[in-house]
């Protein structure tokens, strides 16, 4: 085990001081002298020709600075994927979703901008509408978009090997169908902005994203800014998930009524556009076919999925790509055809939320599993360990599993849970379940066409000597990217962790492709290695100089020089040093060359001591369409044991106990890496157990409250025990890999899974509420 | 028509001069610039408005300014003694509960309250104490392990 000194250890986040004394600043914190404040006016219909837009009478409200709808935004289209720009920022043609931003008003207070929306009128045309997939594909249904008649927005036809033939060489073959619900990213804080045009033409956008670098492209898109000129800046974010992970329609109004009235704006959504806004996990209707040989060898699985995708494409592209793509991929499964189908509804856009695309399919799929595993009378964790694959295979669609420590994480929940004593052998009502997991380290690839490095640092080093300032455009949203990026500096360029300062999520501060695809860890991370280890060689080289000793034959450590081969006469740097800082703090006094005297005398040498690094990875996957998506540098894993009590009189399901292994590679901050854990596995106990975001019978979301919509409590989750596995990932820096989204993928099947080892029914259709299992354990009393 | 209350909040005395609809999380944050109150909700679902009102936690989203007349009140920024954090604060850090850090005050000030009537919860009662404080980040575990820690230090002090 090589010897670190930072990380790999439980270091308190750098952000936990400001955000426990109450000092951290979320976007919807900041204000400025002269601001206005805007609101949107949204649509109140699901689908509809906009006849007329009439502001006249809101413009008459005294204190509105500004009114806007397409005609003064124009009708630039935007989006995520360069190849779906559908979305303009104000509706002109029509309105597609109960939501559909139409207008922003600017006022002196939000009282007045209020005031002033409410008399927009608007005159529509009401065109039918589809609240639901199957009803949207009919023959003869009303296009949602015109440029996609069947209102199918993207659909992929990918086959790795031959699945029909294998389908002959199978002893079992099932079919099952699996259907979630559209869930919500539920982060705490509502997205916020605060824009800022000022009279040199520069734009400063201070808003609550994922993805500074993508708000700054779009922002200049939309409004015809140079990029130059935008400068997006994230303040402390109050948890993104995936839904923050591209512009939004409050930063494009709020920039735009900024650039017409010369003033500050701030624009903050309220919980329910927060819903009406979403961007949250599609729903998937997924049906699979596994064919498995008698001895238990996964050997053919045929998937066809159906997005419900909502009004607009964001991300979506990529989901209904990352929903075949990422399935097969931690079994040595030689056979895959997916056919994928995202289809536009009237209802709000659904996006990127944390285990992008794939996380349906792998519920419906390990219980799948789990099934087969029972009718071939094998017990499930043995079934996966027998098909699970190993380090340096490559799957039937080109993923290079680097590393992979899947068998390891089976066989450490299996061994920390009691397994064998406990599958099939605990009373009526209690069940035991397990599921595997896996997903990216990164996209591979950026949103649009790019050569563009995916991450840059930059790092100068105080002029004093003492301090390593960090700055990166990687966003801190919570996941705790700051924390390990400092992390990574100090042990690269071998200084305490208090002696780096970073200052990030800044489109100043270089490129940064943002926080999602659990990639900031690995690709920033590269990035800030290299520019830390840069520093480190830039000051052996003027210490080398001084001392006339090799650079090789020194290293800096914990604040330190060290000299590899013994004592080296420094007297004269620390006389020289002590002389000319007379008067400065801490002098230097013990026997040891601090870093700090070499940094200070490599400025005196050079100038100020900056340095940059940059990642972009390698060409990666196959040539196949569509091989983009799922291609990663490094690929995470995991395995969860969940253990469940249901009651038979209710159907209500409490989750007991939780034990998660899971494969980061090297763990740079332990104590995050287990946050990650236990907070993705809270949200997958949200979605398996309650949580829908439901729409009524006109196409408005029902539930857009936290009420109405739940997520876990203090008292839904129980405490996990979480287990990490470090497999060394070669393409990671310090063999770091992702954890953000990949926990997720187990919790859901295990849950399934062990509520079937509790009561002997499968459910196929999420959430699991008290009603549905109920239900379900009647009908098959019934059957009996 | 405003109306003129009076609060104290964090040991200090404030006359401010409000309108009727005003909620506390407003009058916090707007008036009194204190914006480690967070408003995620509006409505009481959330929790991450709570202050300690007359020694009681309550969403001050679902308080009027105006019904907060003559109250007591805490908010986060009253809870660290200057630089010296209070122990649940300390054991926050310690301990990973904060991630994005938008529930924490409203955990801190909770979990406070819980302590200051109960110094020795079961994990039960910390669980029931900030089940009206939803964390979307950290499944809520490293919470109650830092509310544990926080009730054992301060016990030995």
């Amino acid at each position: 085990m090589k010897d670190f000194s930072v990380i790999n250890k439980r270091l308190p986040r750098v952000d936990a001081w400001s955000k426990v004394t109450g000092e951290a600043r979320y976007a919807a914190d900041l204000s400025m002298p002269n601001m206005l404040y805007a609101v949107l006016f949204q649509s109140p219909l699901a689908h509809a020709k906009i006849l007329n837009i009439d502001t006249s009478a809101a413009k008459k409200i005294v204190g509105v600075k500004d009114i806007v709808t397409y005609k003064e935004a124009g009708t630039i289209r935007y989006g995520v994927s360069p190849a779906r720009y559908d979305e303009t920022m104000f509706c002109y043609d029509k309105v597609r979703y109960v939501g559909d931003e139409i207008a922003a008003v600017a006022a002196i207070d939000f009282e007045t901008a209020m005031e002033a929306a409410s008399l927009i009128k608007v005159d529509y045309e009401e065109l039918p509408f589809y609240l639901n997939v199957f009803d949207a594909i009919k023959e003869g249904a009303v296009p949602i978009h015109d440029d996609y008649p069947n209102n199918i927005g993207a659909e992929v036809h990918q086959e790795f090997g031959n699945v029909e033939d294998a389908f002959k060489e199978c002893d079992y073959i099932r079919t099952d169908r699996f259907v979630n619900k559209k869930q919500d990213g539920g982060f705490l804080e509502p997205q916020a902005c605060l824009a800022y045009y000022d009279m040199n033409g520069n734009l400063t956008l201070y808003t609550s994203t994922q993805t500074p670098h993508y708000v700054q492209r779009t922002v200049s898109m939309v409004l015809n800014i140079p990029i130059g000129k935008v400068r997006v800046v994230k303040p402390y974010v109050g948890g993104g998930f995936g839904p923050k992970a591209s512009a939004n329609t409050i930063e494009l109004a709020a920039s735009l009524l900024s650039m017409r009235t010369g003033r500050p704006v701030k624009m903050v959504m309220n919980r329910e556009q927060v819903f009406m806004h979403s961007r949250g996990r599609h729903q998937f209707y997924h049906e699979l076919t596994t064919g498995v040989k008698k001895d238990g060898t996964i050997h053919a699985l045929k998937n066809t999925c159906y997005l419900d995708g909502g009004a607009y494409s964001s991300f979506g592209i990529a989901t209904v790509y990352y929903a075949g793509s990422l399935l097969g991929a931690p079994y040595r499964l030689p056979n895959m055809k997916y056919d994928g189908y995202r289809v536009y509804t009237n209802k709000p856009a659904c996006g990127a939320q944390r285990g992008h695309g794939g996380v349906a399919a792998r519920a419906a799929w390990e219980q799948q599993l789990d099934i087969i595993a029972g009718e071939l009378g094998i017990d499930p964790i043995e079934f996966r360990l027998k098909n699970v694959r190993e380090k340096g295979e490559v799957t039937c669609n080109d993923f290079n599993l680097s590393s992979f420590g899947m068998k390891e994480c089976l066989e450490a929940i299996r061994d920390r849970s009691d397994w064998k004593n406990k599958k099939g052998k605990l009373p009526k009502g209690k069940g035991i379940g397990v599921a595997c997991g896996f997903f990216v380290s990164g996209a591979g690839y950026p949103i649009y066409r790019s050569e563009t490095f995916h991450s840059t640092a930059m790092i100068k080093l105080s002029e004093d000597g003492g301090t390593v300032e960090l700055y990166t455009a990687a966003a801190e949203i919570g996941q705790g990217s700051d924390t390990v990026l400092t992390m990574m500096a100090a042990e690269a360029l071998g200084v305490r962790y208090e002696d780096v300062k970073i200052y990030s999520g800044d489109t100043d501060f270089g490129v940064d492709l943002g926080a999602y695809s659990s990639r900031q860890t690995l690709m920033s991370g590269h990035a800030v290695k290299q520019a830390a280890e840069d520093v480190k060689r830039q000051v052996l080289e003027v210490l080398s100089k001084r001392l006339n000793i090799p650079v090789e034959d020194m290293d800096i450590k914990d604040g330190y020089i060290v000299f590899k081969k013994g004592p080296v006469d420094f007297s004269g740097i620390r006389s020289y040093y002590i002389k000319e800082h007379r008067g400065w703090a801490e002098q230097p006094s013990d026997d040891r060359l601090t870093f700090k005297e070499a940094a200070r005398i490599a400025y005196i040498e050079r100038g100020t001591i900056v340095s940059t690094g940059a990642y972009k990875p390698g060409e990666l996957g196959g040539k196949y369409k569509g091989a983009t998506v799922g291609t990663s540098p490094a690929y995470g894993c995991s395995a969860q044991i969940v253990e469940v009590t249901v009651d038979m009189e209710t159907g209500k399901v409490t989750v007991d106990k939780m034990t998660d292994a899971h494969d980061c590679g090297f763990a740079i901050n332990r104590t995050n890496v287990e946050g990650q854990m236990q907070g993705s596995l809270s949200m997958g106990l949200g979605e398996a157990l309650f949580e829908e975001v439901k729409f009524d019978e006109k196409g408005r979301v029902a539930n857009p409250t936290f009420g109405e919509y739940r997520i876990p409590t203090a008292l839904d989750m129980p405490n996990v025990n979480t287990i990490i596995i470090e497999s060394d990932e070669p393409n990671g820096p310090f063999g770091a890999k992702e954890v953000g989204e990949g926990a997720i993928m187990p919790t859901i099947p295990a849950i399934l899974n062990a509520i079937y080892d509790a009561v002997g029914v499968r459910i196929d259709e999420l959430p699991v509420t008290s009603e549905r299992l109920y239900n379900a354990i009647k009908e098959k009393e019934r059957k009996k | 028509m405003k109306r003129l209350i009076n609060l104290i909040v964090n040991n200090k005395a404030y006359e401010i001069a409000v309108a009727p609809n005003r909620t506390l999380t407003q009058i916090l944050r707007e008036d009194l610039n204190l914006l480690g109150t967070k408003e995620g909700c509006g409505i009481g679902d959330c929790g991450a408005c709570t202050v300690i009102l007359n020694g009681r936690p309550v969403n001050s989203c679902l308080v009027l300014a105006v019904q907060a007349n003559g109250c007591n009140i805490q908010t986060i920024e009253g809870v660290a003694d200057g630089n010296n954090l209070h122990p649940i604060q300390e054991a926050f850090v310690e301990y990973g509960a904060i991630q994005c850090g938008f529930c924490t005050p409203g955990m801190v000030l909770s979990a406070k309250s819980l302590l200051e009537k109960n110094p020795k919860p079961t994990e039960m009662e910390i669980r029931e104490a900030i089940s009206g404080n939803l964390c979307r980040c950290t499944g809520y575990q490293k919470i109650v392990e830092a509310i544990q820690a926080a009730s054992k230090k301060m016990k030995k002090k």
